[in-house]
């Protein structure tokens, strides 16, 4: 990634001895301005491809939904005059007079669609989630009601987990760190942070992740999803303000918003202009009914979509916040350590000052192997966090040894440990991302998303090739994820792969053979755009290659 | 009749053009106006006053640049205890060190003495040494490690109940099963004492909640019957409006326990289902363990839903809920913190289960566990100037000022008391509460946690150091 401002990042480099200079890699510009790009190069860089469905694979999808929808029926009919075993639970006797539990509509789909396919999803596994990872084979005796462990398990490669950079290990100096952690203080906590759960590792681990970020102050949460949901009714708490929301935010922000009890508007996703235009409106008409002023006003947004594989325009949501007084909520739960020259998530891709983000949100599940969340931003927001969380005053603190593996993690990422090796990480993420997005691109595959994302969404469209897919990879030795409705639109069903820098790029040739294979088996390759070239591996590698000679 | 003798002479082309031409320019004139009229009065929007108001470009910039949005935060309060932590270094066992001086812990809530046990750290440890420290995923994308459906399994075998289900987050769990089932338009009968973690649960369900007196089960027949009431004027809206009552097993706020006997049987007579919140009376309460049920000999099938966490008694992490499959299994496509959130990390559930099997071994640890605090709660109750809230057979309990001012007043007499007795090494802590978020607000107190590791020299010693001090403060 290169920035466009002529010097923005060149105080990032590694020094000699591994150290990055600039807390954040990035430079206070003598204006104090959002960096000025040319044009060509923000281009390139907010270039998001979501190709459109063809229309002939629209209308079968369609027919799809409506067979599968049809005979549910015709079971849920069998089911009904006995001709049909029933598998589900039913309810005991005795609460035969109560209010059914749930509407028979509300679980027509669990029934007759997911069931079917439902071995796709919750595979156990039964060993480190790294770049490779045993799963363990199920069957069914009963049409996919109930699966049951063989006992045996298969060696896939991992293309499901959120191992960005690889530090899902059960070896090496984290795991070693996170031992001595354990035997520290133990497993548990059974306090909270603002009673007697506050452990020096705690504050260390705070710490760290402030400087990580280059701002002022951070607190940590013992839960990725709460961090959200438990955080925002402490910022937007009481009447007259006004949240406004990306419509593809994951739950966990959705849950947080609600939770205030306060007026959430809905944005188009990664749109400024709407996001302009619900932001004018709002201040210009006021509250609804009295028309009085908004106290204020939260956009929140992600840094990385898991689900599409796009990158929040960053820039010019700054830009407006800045000129409108709205507050900016960053979840960086994807981008952390995925993004940016030396892994500062998504403020260090566009160059932007992570200061003119309010509140900086994130997770340690994903880039650094751990589990939680944190929230950083000035001393004055930390501050009050720390007092007003539903998390600090209600919840237990985070275990040490995953605070342990965070801070070792974070450490490694900065060169703190006195190698290269954190930034190898980086680097050999973003050419496996790099490289094997535009692989698939060239097969012909539909796939969304930015091309320095990576999250890899390739659009399966048919229900019934959701399971193909998934199940012929699955064979292949490789482990993906699909999804479909409802955590997609109806039409929408994809794979999602989450490359890791624990990849190598000879496993990755292996998994793209497989994938172009199926892909054909199954007619997958839907693209209707002109073929395009990848570039060369030798290209995407070229960073890798030789910092990995460095070292 | 012949068909064609019906038909109406068709109009042709030609008489229809002549028509027009022949018609006078104003009737023409009228018409479309008419036709644009209907077609506008069609596609119109309904009426809004916004658009009444129609406000020019300049004024609009005006409210623009006119608009004062609030600090995103206020300022919080130098003093506020958040911002000066006590700092613990080491385990919190038994023995904890607080700010660099060891002290007998009376503050956190590991009641079994699981955090320190040994054989949950080398379980932990070499858990740790097979699957790292995170599962890098949700519970439906290849988060779900061999070690969960283990623990699960165990769980559900443990309390015996059809199927158990993980959490991550101890909060959550409860937070998160209430939603599940619980709609808007149904509605929920809830203790007015129940903890914090119920009443965010309850907020995000958006269902009807009904507070009744804490602990009172005659208030909550009162209100149960003026719903069957309603009920009976509105038959349709009732045989869907799902019923619950959510309780507490030992409440978090008081130190009480719930009396299920009396609820099961308002269950039945009402149709309401129940949920219990068991984290502080799950592996203290009953001859196993198993919770208020056991305590009580009432079959654990007669309650709908379960929820603990895993953060008291097992010293662990996370949060499980338990009961039949066909109310449990919901969870896993409907319980947000568990479908939307990244799965317990391995070793923290291998240490869960490890606790849970050490449990199953010792069942006499749970009478010991009641013995001390029956002796705590005695030696406590005669503390001058203070007074004890909570069963006698509770882990915790609620010490609060005999003679009650103002909040702020009361709440730092009881912080001075803290302090002072952890300078003479006892630990304890003033129960945190977010004031402005309670339903019900409980008076300020100090928690007092007990462990099975204490000896009656311990308590001795304790209930002296805080007598002392309640005399010097008081």
């Amino acid at each position: 990634m290169v920035l466009g401002g002529e010097n923005t990042l060149s105080g990032s480099a590694p020094t000699a001895n591994g150290h990055v200079k600039e807390s954040n890699g990035f430079i206070q510009h003598s204006n104090g301005h959002v960096p000025h790009y040319k044009d060509d190069k923000i281009k390139k860089m907010s270039q998001e491809s979501f190709e459109p469905v063809p229309l002939l694979v629209a209308c079968l999808t369609y027919l799809g939904y409506g067979m599968l929808v049809l005979f549910g029926y015709f079971r849920d009919f069998l089911r009904k005059s006995g001709v049909e075993t029933t598998h589900s639970t039913i309810e005991r006797k005795k609460m035969k007079d109560f209010v059914p539990l749930y509407q028979s509509f509300e679980s027509f789909y669990t029934r007759n669609l997911y069931t079917r396919i439902r071995d796709c999803w919750n595979r156990p596994i039964c060993s480190v989630p790294s770049a490779e990872f045993d799963v363990s084979e199920r069957v069914s005796d009963d049409g996919n009601w109930h699966l049951r462990l063989t006992g045996k398990s298969r060696r896939c490669v991992n293309l499901g987990s959120y191992n960005y950079l690889g530090f899902a290990e059960n070896t090496g100096p984290c795991a070693d760190a996170a031992a001595k952690a354990l035997q520290q203080y133990g497993a548990g906590v059974c306090s909270t942070r603002q009673e007697l759960g506050n452990y020096r590792i705690h504050e260390e681990l705070e710490q760290t992740t402030a400087r990580f970020l280059g701002v002022e102050d951070a607190v940590t949460f013992g839960m990725g999803f709460a961090t959200n949901s438990m955080n925002i009714p402490a910022l937007m708490g009481g009447k007259g303000c006004l949240i406004l929301s990306d419509e593809l935010n994951h739950a966990s922000l959705v849950l947080g918003a609600r939770l205030c009890s306060t007026v959430i508007k809905v944005f188009k996703h990664n749109d400024i202009e709407d996001v302009e235009r619900k932001l004018r409106e709002a201040i210009i008409n006021g509250q609804p009914r009295t028309h009085r002023a908004w106290r204020k006003i939260l956009i929140i947004v992600e840094g990385i979509y898991s689900m599409e594989g796009s990158i929040i325009k960053l820039p010019d949501l700054i830009r407006l916040k800045k000129k409108y007084g709205a507050y900016l909520y960053l979840d960086e739960a994807h981008s952390i350590g995925a993004l940016g020259e030396t892994g500062r998530g998504v403020t260090e891709y566009w160059g932007v000052d992570p200061r003119d983000v309010d509140i900086m949100m994130g997770t340690f599940t994903k880039s650094f192997g751990a589990a939680g969340g944190y929230i950083a931003g000035s001393k004055r927001l930390i501050n009050h966090l720390r007092a007003y969380s539903h998390s600090t005053t209600y919840a237990c603190s985070m275990a040490a040894p995953v605070a342990q593996q965070v801070i070792s993690s974070m450490k490694i990422i900065m060169g703190e440990d006195g190698t290269n090796r954190g930034q190898l990480r980086i680097k050999q993420l973003a050419a496996n991302s790099k490289y094997f997005r535009q692989r698939l691109v060239e097969m012909g595959f539909i796939v969304y998303g930015n091309d320095d994302s990576p999250i890899v969404p390739v659009l399966l469209y048919m229900p019934a090739k959701i399971a193909a897919f998934s199940r012929e990879l699955y064979q292949q030795n490789v482990g993906v994820v699909v999804v479909g409705f409802p955590a997609t639109p109806l039409v929408e069903s994809r794979a999602r792969f989450c490359l890791s820098a624990a990849h190598t790029r000879e496993m990755l040739d292996k998994v793209l053979d497989a994938i172009s294979d199926v892909g054909d088996r199954l007619q997958l390759k839907y693209s209707l755009n002109p073929p395009t070239k990848a570039a060369s591996a030798e290209e995407c590698y070229k960073q890798v290659d030789s910092l990995a000679h460095e070292a | 009749m012949a068909v064609e003798d019906v038909i109406v002479e068709p109009w042709y082309m030609m008489q229809m053009v002549q028509a027009f031409l022949q018609a006078p320019v104003y009737h023409i004139v009228i018409e479309v106006l008419l036709i644009v009229w209907i077609i506008g009065l069609l596609f119109s929007k309904s009426y809004r006053i916004q658009e009444r108001v129609q406000l020019t470009e300049k004024e609009k910039e005006d409210l623009l640049a006119e608009w004062q949005p609030e600090p995103l935060v206020p300022d919080t309060p130098e003093d506020h205890p958040a911002l000066h932590p006590r700092v613990v270094s080491g385990k919190a066992g038994l023995k904890v060190v607080v700010d660099g001086k060891e002290c007998l812990n009376l503050a956190t809530l590991n009641f079994l003495g699981m955090l320190g046990n040994k054989r949950i750290e080398k379980a932990a440890n070499s858990a740790l040494y097979k699957y790292g420290v995170g599962s890098c995923g949700p519970r439906g994308f290849y988060g779900t490690v061999d070690v969960h459906l283990d623990l699960e399994d165990k769980l559900a075998k443990f309390t015996r109940t059809e199927e158990a289900i993980l959490y991550a987050y101890g909060f959550a769990t409860i937070a998160s099963a209430i939603p599940a089932y619980s709609k808007r338009g149904d509605i929920v009968f809830c203790d007015e004492g129940a903890c914090f973690a119920i009443q965010k649960g309850l907020l995000a369900s958006r269902s009807k909640v009904v507070y009744f007196k804490h602990n009172d089960m005659e208030d909550l027949e009162r209100l149960l019957k003026e719903q069957a009431k309603d009920d009976k004027k509105n038959p349709k809206k009732a045989a869907v409006t799902r019923r619950f009552v959510l309780v507490e097993g030992i409440y978090m706020n008081y130190g009480d326990i719930v009396p299920l006997p009396k609820l099961v049987e308002l269950k039945y007579k009402y149709k309401v289902r129940i949920f219990i919140e068991e984290s502080l009376s799950f592996g203290v309460l009953g001859d196993n363990g198993r919770g208020v049920t056991e305590h009580f000999g009432v079959p654990i099938e007669d309650i709908d839903l379960i929820s603990a966490n895993m953060e008291m008694s097992l010293a662990s992490i996370g949060g499980f809920c338990c009961g039949d499959s066909f109310v449990i299994d919901h969870q896993r496509l409907s319980g947000q913190g568990y479908c939307f959130s990244a799965s317990l990390p391995p070793m923290l559930s291998v240490a869960a289960s490890e606790a849970l099997l050490i449990m199953e071994e010792k069942p006499g640890i749970f009478e010991e566990l009641r013995t001390r605090c029956k002796w705590l709660h005695a030696k406590l109750s005669s503390i001058p100037g203070l007074k004890v809230c909570g069963e006698p057979i509770s882990p915790i309990m609620h010490l609060q000022l005999a003679a009650q001012s103002s909040r702020t007043e009361d709440t730092t007499k009881l912080e001075t008391i803290c302090n002072e007795c952890m300078n003479q090494g006892v630990a304890l802590t003033v129960a945190r509460y977010l004031e402005g978020e309670e339903h019900l607000l409980p008076p300020p107190s100090i928690r007092i946690a007990v462990n099975v590791e204490l000896t009656e020299d311990d308590i001795n010693d304790a209930t002296s150091v805080i007598t002392n001090v309640a005399k010097m403060v008081l």
